[in-house]
This record gives structure tokens, sequence and C-alpha cells, in this order.
């Protein structure tokens, strides 16, 4: 296995379309270095991308928070101005691993490595998220819901990677929320994730954006649950109607983690608490 | 030697804390453990595992190694010897597959190289045909008429006649007469219960490092629960000789009982013959789980009769073990275990140990107790709710006491279940109001312990302070309680005496570290050499002075003459002694060697609070209290480290940790991030009352303490579970997912 | 295969070996370095035991490249006790009787080293879970997050007392 750290984005763009073998871009590693442990991963090459600067941004550049492919996710959740902002985004960032991981783990590698279970992902997708990619054409943009292919799989090119995530600033009067169930409390991977971005105008819910991890290929838009909170105060009724859609929306497995019931079950209650938490943070702020 | 009540009323240093002798080495990462050692030219050991739950092997190909440079041995079944029988014959099965792969991880073939990275690389270049065949993981399905048989020729002769070939033991012990119990019971309650496998989980990986020269002589490195047994198996399976292999014990960064079997150490000596170098094999965490002893799975019936007052008329229990592809479920220590606790004049306890397509169970902490607990305790539990009793006073009801007749068979001395109660009655838990959703529970849970073969060695050096050898692993601070009870025998500073942990060549034979022994056997060894060596004082000093053995005494670290008569000699210290004791005959040795019986049977009673999430299933321990007796506690840090740490392991057990099988019967969840051990922030402050009803049988009154405190747990939590969730559960793990089914099941 | 050559520095001390591009960091400071204070309880990032200070932060090192350590500051267990004194956590864990077996102590001083630099006054809360990376299956937790917390109150009554 070849080991490479350029310091560079155009060293690295260089190198990785280069390389014919089978490759890897090595960012926090805690994914890859599993694989490779387990030999779910052999790759010819590895290209550290920890040593290029511009990879370590993380900062407000025209209206877009952009985080860099290098930032750790202890990085994240220690930027008070970020969390303030898109708190939901942090959690998801601040649940993955353990301190030792947080110290080394990356977001764009939790999007990256394209886990259903990811927990980075559903707030991002909520948030209507994009990333940055380059590869030997120049670079371009896409939204990070349509570059997700499926399990472990992304739209992109053999000689692409992606050098930072940019989030929209949050709209006024609006919040986000990101909550996963496990068995313990920490150090597990999401049995159900489910991120909630919403406004209020006038105390009601004016748009919302509903994501559900862990219950499908990649995460699922819960549209119809969405549209059903609209103008609403989240009132019984409406939360008990939507706690049964998204169990009706989730396409789950069974698995070592969950069954397909209970993950149905799991996803209802998940949604309808982020939504509740979403929903309390917008009042806050409105 | 009988427990001595002038001795316990005196002690100077035991029940006191002193800092282990152990400790700045485990700080600092100085301890050596099992995967720390290096020697010159050693290689790493690798094992090829089946990837199939049951398959005949067909052939294994190894010629893709042939010209491999980098391989330097290559092993497989053939490099073993062929004319075992019996349990001997049971180990190398496991160790090393012969015709058939038995479970999903059983070792195939193994090679040395010079790093582990060829090692794993070699393997890959193995060739092995299998045929699969059709295999069986539940305890329930492998004793049904048509599953698949394991083994046939395993059964032992109390199987009854005409039973599937997989049911390879039976047990039965109790009595009274059950049927006219139950007809003086006013409410019977039965049940089935069912539990999962559990896995050790220490977080230190098997390993060892060994080397074995082709005429026999070897040389282990490992991490063990008993080095004498690496000793004894290791030359069994290798056709050498058990003096012939000299074992040393590493520290041993936990074993829970997992550490009593032996898995890797022939295996690297069998590759160390070949290569004729040292190696090493260290397992990963995933050999681990797929390959050495979880505890057995466990499916169990239970009826009990009971008088609306709570007195127990009759009890009666089945308890099926699986043991993986071997005999040897502890489903005899489950039947006896059982309805320990209790008084009864009618009793009835059944066990059947089964065949699995899963790896070799090991023990685990009290073998067959906490599973049996959890049945019989929950529902004692359900009498409470249902009659409307206290659980406190429902179990000192029927609680067992100096002289009551064991469920099991003998009387039972000198115990502290009463006590152990009573504490838990007038403890603050038990008094605290109950919050609002959440469940309280008790329970009781029973252990034999045990004593065992056990030699040590007590030297005096010239300066008067003092070596002591003991022949078992330190697993949880032994040398600490030992070094006190020589510095408490011999008057000298706990910072004068060093304990060692020998090598199999320097002392006798050694029983392995399980049965919560090491306090009691080696503790009580350990007095006896002390004594020992302080006769040869008294003798020294009566030959200094020319006085008769008679006219001298040992009072307080100091022989003094006895009396007037003896004459006017200043006492010798220990000190003054040794100085001299090339001159006056050489040096002085303090010995025991022996198998102390008197173990010391031991009780405990939990408490605990729990709290479930009715919409997810999840469980949060709020509170936790355990009270055992002791006995006597030596290092009473260390023992209430053994309380917090089997309720921690019981908590696990109780909540999330399960072997997973698919349908293919491959173990789904063969790491820590999905076999869920409790971590920090899952567990609260694990409270601890040390009880001390002292053993009849032990000088100072010690009982073992390591296993007794996994007894009560799973019914503990079980019962609280239940009563906050509503809904009695009768199948652990008690996962989320089991939870919201129950409870979805109860509301139809 | 070609090695990589690596030079970094080891609790203050510059070192340099040659590895195996697949090697991970922990295989490096145990087999090249023979710095086995560092453990391996699973080499996939659940257990903790093999925690190292890596440019300030606590991380696993069985998830980090032996490459990845060229020219980076590493501390490991071996450095934490200096000139013949034990760090005030090492005191406290022998005092509260904080390790049983002790694999998992090294990592769990690491990481809670980790925490005290960050914060010298974490709640019992904070620290379960600082630590929730770190297993340890013999003590139940219990006296490690006691002795965790008695060296916090010991560092911040030294540095008031300053
Ligand atoms: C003990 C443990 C616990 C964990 N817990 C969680 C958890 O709770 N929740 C969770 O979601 N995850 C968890 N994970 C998984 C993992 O930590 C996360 O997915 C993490 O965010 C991955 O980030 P990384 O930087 O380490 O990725 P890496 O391992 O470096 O990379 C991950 C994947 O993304 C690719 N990649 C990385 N960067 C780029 C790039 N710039 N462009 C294109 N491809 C790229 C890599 O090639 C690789 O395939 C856990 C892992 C461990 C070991
Ligand atoms: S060995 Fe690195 S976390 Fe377990
Ligand atoms: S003391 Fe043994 S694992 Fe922590």
């Amino acid at each position: 296995m070849k080991y490479e750290a350029p310091e560079t984005i155009d060293q690295a763009i260089d190198i990785y379309s280069k390389f014919n073998g089978s490759k890897k871009i090595l960012a926090g590693g805690t994914d890859v270095l599993v694989q490779l442990r387990t030999d779910i991963v052999r790759p010819e090459m590895v290209m550290n991308i920890k040593k290029i600067n511009s990879l370590h941004e993380f900062c407000i550049v025209d209206g877009y928070w952009k985080i860099g492919a290098a930032v750790s996710a202890s990085k994240i959740t220690k930027n008070t101005a970020f969390i303030s902002e898109w708190p939901g985004i942090a959690e998801g960032v601040g649940l993955i691993g353990s301190t030792q991981i947080q110290n080394r783990a990356t977001l764009v590698g939790n999007l990256s490595n394209a886990s259903p279970a990811a927990d980075g992902i559903p707030a991002l997708v909520a948030a209507n998220a994009k990333v940055e990619i380059v590869g030997q054409q120049g670079s371009r943009v896409k939204d990070v819901y349509s570059l997700i292919e499926g399990p472990g799989k992304l739209h992109l090119s053999k000689d692409e990677f992606i050098t930072h995530i940019l989030i929209p600033l949050q709209r006024d009067r609006s919040a986000d929320c990101y909550l996963r169930f496990i068995p313990r409390t920490e150090m597990d991977i999401a049995v159900v994730g489910c991120g909630v971005n919403l406004s209020v105008k006038n105390q009601s819910i004016s748009s919302a954006k509903i994501v559900l991890g862990a219950v499908g290929p990649k995460v699922i838009f819960a549209d119809e649950a969405a549209e059903l909170v609209l103008n609403s105060r989240l009132d019984k009724d409406v939360i008990l109607k939507l706690q049964r859609m998204c169990e009706e929306i989730a396409t789950p497995i069974s698995d070592k983690r969950g069954s397909i019931r209970f993950r149905r079950q799991v996803a209802g209650v998940l949604a309808k608490r982020a939504l509740q938490k979403a929903y309390a943070r917008a009042l806050e702020v409105s | 030697m009988a427990f001595d009540n002038v001795s316990a009323k005196s002690f100077k240093v035991v029940g006191t804390r002193p800092e282990r002798p152990d400790g700045i080495e485990k700080v600092t990462g100085q301890a050596r453990f099992g995967a720390d050692a290096y020697l010159p030219g050693m290689l790493h050991g690798a094992i090829l595992r089946s990837p199939h739950a049951h398959a005949k092997i067909l052939s294994i190909d190894i010629s893709a190694l042939e010209n491999d440079k980098s391989v330097k041995a290559v092993v497989t079944r053939n490099d073993f010897e062929c004319n075992l029988t019996g349990e001997d014959w049971n180990i190398l099965e496991n160790i090393m597959a012969g015709e058939k792969a038995l479970y999903d991880g059983h070792a195939i073939a193994a090679v040395a190289c010079s790093s582990l990275l060829e090692a794993k690389d070699a393997l890959k270049k193995i060739i092995v045909q299998y045929e699969i065949l059709p295999h069986v993981t539940d305890v329930e399905e492998a004793m049904k008429e048509n599953a698949p048989v394991i083994r046939e020729g395993s059964a032992r002769s109390s199987v009854p006649k005409g039973m599937h070939p997989n049911i390879v033991g039976y047990h039965e012990s109790g009595h009274g007469d059950v049927e006219a119990g139950f007809k003086e019971a006013d409410l019977i309650l039965e049940e089935n219960f069912r539990t999962e496998a559990a896995h050790q989980g220490y977080i230190e990986p098997h390993a060892c490092l060994a080397t074995m020269m082709p005429d026999g002589k070897g040389e282990v490195w490992c991490c063990t629960q008993g080095h004498f047994n690496v000793a004894k198996v290791c030359a069994k399976l290798l056709g050498s000789d058990a003096s012939q292999i000299r074992v040393t014990a590493s520290e041993i960064g936990g074993g829970f009982g997992g550490k009593t079997a032996v898995f890797i150490e022939p295996v690297a000596l069998a590759l160390s013959k070949k290569a004729t170098h040292p190696v090493k094999i260290v397992m990963s965490r995933n050999e681990i789980f797929r390959a050495t002893g979880p505890t057995s799975s466990t499916s169990m019936h239970v009826k009990i009769g009971m008088k609306k007052n709570g007195k127990i008329t009759a009890a009666e229990g089945t308890f099926k073990l699986q043991g993986g592809a071997f005999p040897g479920s502890p489903m005899a220590e489950s039947a006896m275990c059982a309805f320990a606790p209790y008084e009864l004049d009618n009793v009835r306890s059944v066990g059947w140990d089964v065949m699995c397509n899963r790896p070799k169970q090991a023990a685990y902490r009290a073998p067959g107790s906490p599973m049996a607990a959890f049945a019989v305790e929950s529902i004692i539990d359900e009498f409470c709710k249902r009659l409307k009793l206290d659980p406190i006073e429902v179990r000192l009801i029927n609680a067992v006491t100096e002289g009551s007749k064991s469920s099991y068979g003998p009387k039972f001395q000198r115990i502290g279940l009463v006590e152990t109660l009573e504490a838990a009655k007038s403890h603050p838990h038990y008094a605290a109001p109950i919050e609002r959703g959440v469940g309280r529970g008790i329970s009781c849970g029973f252990w034999f312990n045990f004593g065992g073969e056990t030699c040590v060695s007590l030297a005096l050096s010239e300066d008067g302070t003092a070596s002591l050898s003991v022949g078992t692993p330190d697993i949880g601070g032994s040398r600490a309680s030992m070094s006190q009870i020589v510095s408490e025998e011999l008057n000298i500073p706990y910072e004068k005496v060093r304990a060692t942990v020998a090598d199999t060549a320097t002392l006798g034979y050694n029983e392995i570290s399980h049965g919560s022994r090491v306090t009691f056997a080696t503790g009580l060894a350990t007095i006896k050499a002390a004594q020992d060596m302080k006769k040869k004082l008294c003798l020294r000093a009566a030959k200094v002075w020319g006085l008769d053995e008679e006219a001298v005494y040992w009072e307080e670290g100091y022989v003094k003459p006895a009396g007037p008569n003896a004459g006017d000699h200043e006492p010798l210290s220990i000190a003054d002694i040794a100085k001299t004791m090339g001159r006056t005959g050489g040096p002085i040795v303090g010995h025991y060697e022996a198998s102390p019986e008197g173990a010391g049977v031991s009780f405990a009673t939990h408490i605990v609070d729990a709290k479930v999430d009715k919409e997810t299933g999840f469980t949060s321990i709020e509170r936790y209290t355990v009270i055992q007796d002791a006995g006597k506690a030596i290092h009473p840090s260390y023992v209430e480290g053994q309380f917090q740490g089997g309720a921690a392991q019981g908590i696990g057990w109780a909540l999330n940790e399960e072997y997973i099988y698919d349908k293919k019967g491959i173990l789904q969840n063969a790491g820590f991030l999905d076999y869920r051990i409790p971590v920090a922030s899952d567990l609260p402050k694990i409270d601890t009352e040390i009880i001390e009803v002292p053993n009849p049988g032990h000088p100072y009154g010690v009982r073992g303490v390591g296993e007794t405190s996994i007894c009560p747990p799973l019914a503990a939590i079980a019962n609280a579970v239940s009563s906050s969730a509503g809904i009695r559960m009768k199948q652990l793990p008690m996962s989320p997912p089991k939870i919201l089914e129950a409870m979805d099941d109860n509301n139809g | 295969m070609k090695k990589v050559h690596v030079s970094t520095t080891i609790n203050g001390t510059l070192k340099e070996f040659l590895c195996d591009t697949r090697e991970t960091l922990l295989d490096a400071l145990r087999d090249h370095m023979l710095l086995t204070g560092t453990k391996e309880g699973c080499g996939t990032g659940d257990c903790g035991s093999c925690s190292v200070i890596f440019d300030g932060d606590v991380i696993c090192s069985c998830l980090t490249l032996a490459a990845e350590a060229e020219g980076r500051n590493i501390e490991t267990i071996e450095g934490m006790a200096e000139g013949g004194e034990l760090h005030v956590l090492q005191k406290k864990f022998l005092e509260h009787a904080a390790l049983q077996c002790g694999i998992c102590t090294p990592g769990i001083l690491m990481a809670s080293k980790a925490l005290l630099k960050k914060n010298n006054n974490p709640s019992e809360e904070e620290a379960r879970f600082w630590l929730a990376g770190n297993l340890c299956r013999c003590t139940g937790y219990d006296k490690i997050i006691n002795a965790v917390l008695d060296a916090a109150r010991e560092i911040r009554e030294e540095s008031d007392g300053v």
C-alpha cells in the first residue's frame, strides 16, 4: 500500500487522479482504518489529506458556512457561533464516536463513508447543505442528498474528492435538531436517526424538513410528514399523526441493531421528539 | 484450619486499604501483560478460522505457502497428539478442528511469519474445501428430534437413554415431595425464561509467547488464570511432559473465568517447534468473540408454590444450557444454585447439557448461577406483586440460615444471607421514595466458592523481609491481600513483603484462579506458610539460646523465652534471627501445600432502580446497591471493586449484551461496537456494603467474593424493569426492541 | 514491501522508525519502539486502551497510521510520570484503587489527562461521557470516576494555591 500526504490541493488532485489502482482518501481515518484492519478494503494507495491547509478552513464565505474536509468533529463542536446557528448539525457531529474518535473524525468523512446510519448526514440534508468537489476537470458543487448513491457509495467519478461542505446560513426564526437512538448512552451506531430543520411564523411552523436516517439505504425525506406539520403548532393530534406517518415512511431492514418493527416505531418517536425540540428552539429565536 | 475467634478481633493490617504492590507498574505502563513480551528472533502467529457454523473439512491446501519465504511454519490438526480422550480431546478439538468445523470461528490452521501482516497475508493463501452441514445454535432447537447432530457419542452416562445425541449431560437434585408441596400452596406460578450467551469481555486479548525446541522442552509466557493448567494441557496436546513446559503467567488484563481455558498456547508451541523460533500469538477482538468461551445461553422453566403469607411450599426448575459444540455447560450449577437461598421442604432441580454450533462455553463468574437466579427471583418478585408482600420480607421468611438443608444437599454452616437482607431493609436506598416511572428490583444470589490445590512458599531474607511465592495469577489485587496477610502474621510492615506469582517450575501445582478461591485458598495457604515460618523462627531462637522448642514462644513479631525458667534472654525479632540464619541452620522458608476445603458459600442481595422509556424501550439504571457477605474483607477496596465489577457486568448482561447469530449461524456482533458492554456513561454510582459473617472454614473468616456479585443483577434488574415497564420480562437481554415487543404483545 | 521512514517526537524525545504503510501508530509504538504501555484491546477504536495524546488531543493510536506520526508530538503513558514523580492522576488511581486488572488504566489515564487539561472541574456526568470511549470491564467505573474527580480537585487546589 502506497501512502501519500500531499500539502496542496493541486498536488492532491494530481496524485489522486493519476493513480489508477484502488485508492482511498484518508481524512480522520476512523472508518478507513477499521476497514483496513478488517479487510473490508485493501487499497493500493491511501492519500492523507490532513496536511493540506485549505482543507482545515472552517468559516463563513459568501453566505455559507464552509467546513474543510480535514476539520475534525471536535473542532466543529467547539465553534460556538456555528453551534448556535446549527445546533442540530452540531448534535449529529457531536454524537460520532468517543472523545478519541471526535478528535480525528471529520464530517466529510462521515458523509463520504455514506453509511445509512451516519449521524452527520440527516441534519446536513435537512439544512440543504452542499459539497464542493474537485477533480481533474476542476471543481463543482452538488447538494448532499443527491451526492449519496447508496450504502458506502457517492456519485463521484474516480478522480474526484470532496474539499468542503457548504451549509447555507440559517434563516430567521428557524432552528434544527438531530436525535438518534442507540441502546447505550454512547459508543453505538444509530439504530434510527432523525434530523429536522424548520422555521416558524406567528408561532406556527412555516416550513419544515424532516430527514430520517438508518431506516433505508440512504437518508429519507419525510416530506408528507413535513407537510402535515405546516401551519401547525404541533398540537397533540398533529404529533400523533406525524408519528404514525413517519413509521410508515421508514423502510428499514432487520439486522443485529434492530428489527423492522422496532425501527419503524422508533423512527416515529424520534421524528416527534426532534420536531418538538427544533420547534422549541425556533420559538426561542423568534 | 478453623475460624479463629482470637485473631478475628485483633487485626492490624487485614481490613486496611494499603496501595497495591503492583500499582506503580500499572499506572506507568511498565506492567507486562500477555502481549507485552518480545524475544529475539520472535515470529508472529496467526490462525485461520472457519467461516461456517458447521462444515466437514474436505481438504486444507497449504501448497501456496510452501515456496513462500515469509512463512516459517504452518500447523494443522496433524501436528498435535492423536491419541487423546475425554476433556483433553475436547480441548484439542476446540483449539484446532479435526474433521469438522463446529462453529463460526473454529480454528482450522495456523502460520508463523516474521510479522503479523505477513502472517495474515499468508492465511489468505490457504485453501480450505468445506462441505457445509446443517447447523443449530439455539438450545431448544438443538434438543429437537430432527436437529443436526454435532457429534455422536458425546453423552455422559447420566443422560437417560433415547435422547438426542446433542443432549450430553443430565443433573437432578432436590428433596421432599414437590407434588405434595404444590398442593399446600395458595398460589402457584410457573414460567419459561430465556437468556442469551454473554461474553466475559475482558479488555486484554488472549496472548502468548511460546518457545518449543524439537526435544519437547518448552517455555510459555501468557495471560491466564491458571498457568499450571496451561503447562498440563500443552504437554498433553503436544505429547510432552508437564514438567518440560515452563509457564510464566504475565499480568492478566481481566479473565472472569474466560482465561481458565486454553486456546492459543499449544498452537504457538507447535508453530515454534516447527520454526525453532519463539512464536507470539495475540488474538484479535473478533477472534475472542467468535472462538473463546462466552457463557451458556439458557432455556429455563421454574414453578413455585407459595402460601399467602409468603412461605414457599415447593419449588421446581428445569435448566437447559447449551455449552457450544462440546459437553460441559454449567447446567448442574444452575440447577444447584437456583433455589439455594431458600429453605425448602420440597424442591427439585433438573439440568440438561446441550451441544450447539457455537464456541465451547467457558466459565464466567459464578457459572450457571446468574441465569438460574434470574428465573427464580423473577417468579418470587411476581409472587410479591400478586400477594402484595414486601420483597425483602418474603425472602427473609424463606431465607436459609446456619443448619438449613440446602436445596442441593449439604447443610449450611454459618452463612450471611439474612444479614444481607436485613442490611438491604435498613439501607437508605430501600427507604428512598421511588420516583414516577422508575421500578425498583430486589434479588438475592448465591455461589458455592471453591478451595482447590494450592501451594505457596514464603522465604525470609537476610534483612528480615519476606518474599511470598504464590501459584495463582493475580486477577484482582491478590498480591496486595496476600502481602497484608504475611504482614499480619509476621508482624512486619506491609511494604516489607513482596508477593510474586511464581512460574510452574518454581512451585507445586496450583489450581486455576477461579471459583473465587484465591483469597480463600491462597490466603489460607499464606497464613499456614507464615505460621510454618514462625515455628521455624522459634526453633532457631531456641537453638541459639540452647533451649527446647517448648521453652520459646512467638509474640508480636518476636521470639521470647517462655517464662523465668527459660532464662533471661533478650527477645529476638525476625530481623535478628534473619541476620544470622546462615550460621544458625540455613535459610528459613515457610511452606504450605494442600487442597483446602471449607471455602464458605456466600450470598448477596442487590437493590436496583431502573427507568424504562416506554416509547423506545431504553432502560437507564438510576441507582444500584450491592450488599454481600465477604466473610472477612482483607482489602476492602478490592472487595468493593469485585462487588461493583460484578454488578456492572450483570447490568450489561441484563440489558444489552448478547450473542447474535444470523440464519447461517454466523456471529453478527463480534466486536465491542455491537457487543454492548456498559460504558462509563451508562452506569450510576454503584453503592456497596460489605457484610462480614465469618466463614468457619477459614482462620480469618474469609469467603470468596469475586463471583457472587454477578448472581443477583440479572434478576434484580429484570424485576426493576418489569416494574417500570409494567410487564414481566422473561427474556434476556432486555434490549430496547425486546422491551417494546413485550409491551406491544401485552397490549395485544 | 518498501517501508516508510518516520520521525516523530515521543514523550519529548525525537524518535525514528521504519514501518509498513499498513501499520498503525499503535503497532509502531509497541512493536518498533517497545513502548508497550499503550495497549491494544480491540484494534478498531471501540475500547480506548490504545489512547495516546497526539498534538495535544487524545486519540486512538489503533486508528492512526504509523506514517501519520511524521513530524507530530506524541505523549504516551510512559511519559506521564515526570522526574520520578507520579502525575496526580496516577497517584489518585492508586489511592482510590481505581484499577483492578490494570489493562484499561494507561488509556484511561491518558484520556483523563486530556480531560483535566481542558476542564479542571468536570462534573461526574462530564467525566463519565468523556471517558465513554474507554472500556473497563473490571471496576464498574465507580472508583475510576472518583479518582478522576479527586485528581481534578487537587489540580484546582494547587492552581488556586499559586
Ligand atoms: C468506535 C467508533 C465509533 C463510531 N461512532 C460513530 C457514530 O456514533 N456515528 C457515526 O456516524 N459514525 C461513527 N463512527 C464512524 C466514523 O467515525 C465516522 O463515519 C467519521 O465521521 C468518519 O470520518 P473520518 O474523517 O474518520 O473518515 P475516514 O475514515 O478518513 O474516511 C471515511 C470514508 O470517506 C472517504 N473520504 C474521506 N474524506 C473524503 C473526501 N474528502 N472526499 C472523498 N472521500 C473521502 C474515505 O476514503 C473513506 O471511504 C464510529 C467509528 C468508530 C471507530
Ligand atoms: S485498541 Fe484502539 S480503541 Fe481498542
Ligand atoms: S481494571 Fe480491568 S479493565 Fe479496567
